[in-house]
């Protein structure tokens, strides 16, 4: 994704001499081509995250639009008084750019597990926040933000979902995009996450269960209405992110439903629920560990669709039935 | 990204002289914190002299228009004595004195730590500390890449200087040759519980500065003709960013709020605010 992000930023560098590029010394080989081609619109601040959003702050108050590049709670959590006071507060031009979301960087540590960023991120007023799901998403969502005014939080994955835009589709900041169709129940998925989430789907059609799978990519401004509407339509909601469960696009869900008094018929939130991910391993085995991957996924919404409706043979959930789960 | 528009942009011409708008600065804070039952006045009174000067006869801005593009930019980075950046604003013209006596009341935009929103001339909101360098550094980067002559001015607390972010900002500044940044320290010596010195030792302060690569001065605080002087002669060495290091006393212009470290925080009331008023008025 950050490839997709970088050449759609390059793009956009082009024609608009706004733009501009930070990192706070990360990248290896990623941002080469970029700093090549715009020198003047390119920066390594070094590695002082703080002082990068306040030197952003500053460039957007000038009028440029500052994309601000580093890894997940570098770019983030690090830095997170000067994205609250210095750029939302000041509604500046800078978009704040994590690649590593979730646990891309699994190997490498819990310093390195961005898994908190998105409910903080989410708590700070004037902030839009996008998370793709695929390459498709990853160019879009970049397209988007540079022209969104204000700030804004782009979190990247290195686990993409295999392609899912529709010839022509169209990419709108805060409106999901349902890849799929299905009547049983709904799976939301934010990022890469997106992938295994489909898979899932892909494999409950053989038990039966037609899934429709939403992905959300805007986290903020959240698009509440695809939520009730699947709720509606399909009656239970589970909910899929690389992202604790507290706060962030579960949490969101269940908000939006209870602030609207419609109840999913049944609900569940996937994500990271221990404490510290302390074991390391690659992103899929992580996903694996912490009950993310299209197995656990799947059997997790089986037992859901069962447990909403125990005695049908074909499990199907309407909001009308009362919702016992 | 901003063009520069003639004709040029020149320091506040009907400001009042920096003696008479220092003056202003210190009765203003005193009756803002009082009325405000606000606390930092101390702070304010350690730097009216330097905020009087840049406000006086420095600073390229144009109250009519607090937008211009082309003007140089002021971040109070000590944003705690936000009183005074207010009462310097309104005293320019920015915005009526009226304004002032809203000063942390219900309701009003004037909050303690000086914020942008609602009140014409902030450039920026800060209160948390560490923060004002690195976007006046955004600012004069950006400036450089544009070619255009306008300067930022950062003024800071020593005790701000604890933050590590500030070093950062230092670092960069240096490093990308931001002679048009300016750094002005209020070295008051007092910080938030205790002296600088008994609380985190800045000494040699002038040498930390010049370690990271800035041209520094060390000069009073309080007298007019030398922060003239070192204010107007920016940048002081080129392809250098500028500090100057403005020795004052903190809460100056009340004789008991002098050095004292219980002025930072202590609300001026009944006698202490009779008291207060009228040591300051009797200096004019």
């Amino acid at each position: 994704m950050r490839d997709n992000f970088v050449r759609q930023l390059s793009e956009l560098a082009r024609t608009d001499p706004r733009i501009f590029l930070m990192t706070a010394d990360l990248g290896f080989k990623v941002l080469d081509g970029f700093a090549e081609e715009f020198p003047n619109q390119y920066l390594n601040v070094g590695i002082a995250e703080q002082n990068m959003i306040g030197l952003a702050t500053g460039m957007a108050m000038q009028g440029r639009i500052v994309f601000c590049y580093s890894i997940g709670n570098f770019s983030t959590l690090r830095c997170l008084e000067q994205i609250r006071n210095d750029a939302c507060y000041h509604e500046a031009n800078v978009k704040v750019v994590a690649v590593g979301g979730g646990f891309s960087y699994g190997p490498l540590g819990i310093s390195h597990h961005a898994t908190e960023d998105l409910a903080i991120m989410r708590a700070l007023p004037n902030m839009t926040i996008a998370v793709p799901g695929d390459q498709w998403e990853a160019r879009e969502a970049t397209k988007a933000l540079a022209a969104t005014p204000g700030t804004c939080y782009l979190r990247l994955d290195k686990s993409p979902a295999p392609a899912t835009a529709r010839a022509k589709e169209v990419f709108y900041i805060g409106k999901a995009r349902t890849i799929r169709e299905g009547s049983d129940i709904t799976l939301i998925a934010t990022g890469g996450i997106l992938g295994p989430t489909l898979e899932a789907a892909d494999s409950l059609v053989e038990q039966g269960i037609a899934c429709r799978v939403i992905s959300m990519h805007t986290i903020k401004p959240f698009d509440s209405e695809a939520v009730l509407k699947a709720c509606r339509e399909t009656g239970g909601i589970v909910t899929v992110e690389e992202h604790t469960i507290h706060g962030g696009l579960g949490s969101l869900v269940a908000e939006t439903c209870m602030d609207a008094g419609v109840k999913p018929s049944v609900f569940r939130r996937i994500g990271l629920r221990a404490g510290f991910s302390s074991i390391v391993g690659a992103q899929e085995y992580l996903r694996r560990e912490y009950g993310m991957d299209p197995k656990a996924i799947a059997k997790a919404v089986a037992e859901l669709v069962s447990a909403g409706s125990p005695h049908a043979p074909r499990p199907r959930l309407r909001v009308s039935s009362g919702g016992t789960a | 990204m901003e063009q520069n528009t003639a004709p040029r942009i020149q320091p506040i011409a009907d400001a009042p002289p920096s003696a008479e708008l220092a003056l202003r600065i210190r009765k203003h804070a005193v009756r803002m914190t009082n009325l405000g039952g606000s606390s930092h006045v101390g702070s304010v009174l350690s730097m009216a002299d330097i905020v009087a000067v840049l406000y006086g006869g420095i600073l390229r801005v144009d109250p009519s228009n607090p937008d211009r593009p082309d003007r140089d930019r002021f971040i109070l980075s000590k944003g705690h004595a936000g009183a005074g950046i207010y009462a310097a604003l309104a005293e320019t013209g920015f915005f009526s004195t009226d304004l002032l006596e809203k000063h942390c009341a219900d309701g009003s935009v004037l909050s303690g730590h000086v914020s942008h929103r609602g009140v014409p001339g902030v450039e920026l909101s800060t209160g948390s500390l560490g923060h004002g360098l690195s976007v006046g550094a955004g600012m004069a980067y950006a400036s450089k890449l544009d070619k255009l002559d306008n300067r930022a001015f950062v003024l800071l607390s020593d005790g701000e200087c604890d933050e590590g972010s500030t070093w950062e900002a230092a670092m960069f500044a240096a490093h990308h040759k931001l002679d048009n940044l300016i750094a002005i320290v209020d070295y008051n010596k007092i910080q938030s519980l205790a002296p600088v010195a008994e609380t985190l030792q800045l000494e040699p302060f002038a040498d930390k500065w010049k370690a990271f690569g800035w041209s520094v001065a060390e000069i009073d605080g309080h007298d007019h003709n030398l922060l003239y002087t070192h204010l107007s002669s920016v940048p002081r060495a080129k392809g250098k960013p500028s500090c100057v290091i403005a020795h004052t006393t903190k809460g100056k212009g009340v004789s008991f709020m002098e050095r004292s470290v219980l002025w930072h925080y202590r609300t001026p009331r009944g006698s202490e605010y009779d008291e207060a008023l009228n040591e300051l008025n009797s200096d004019s």
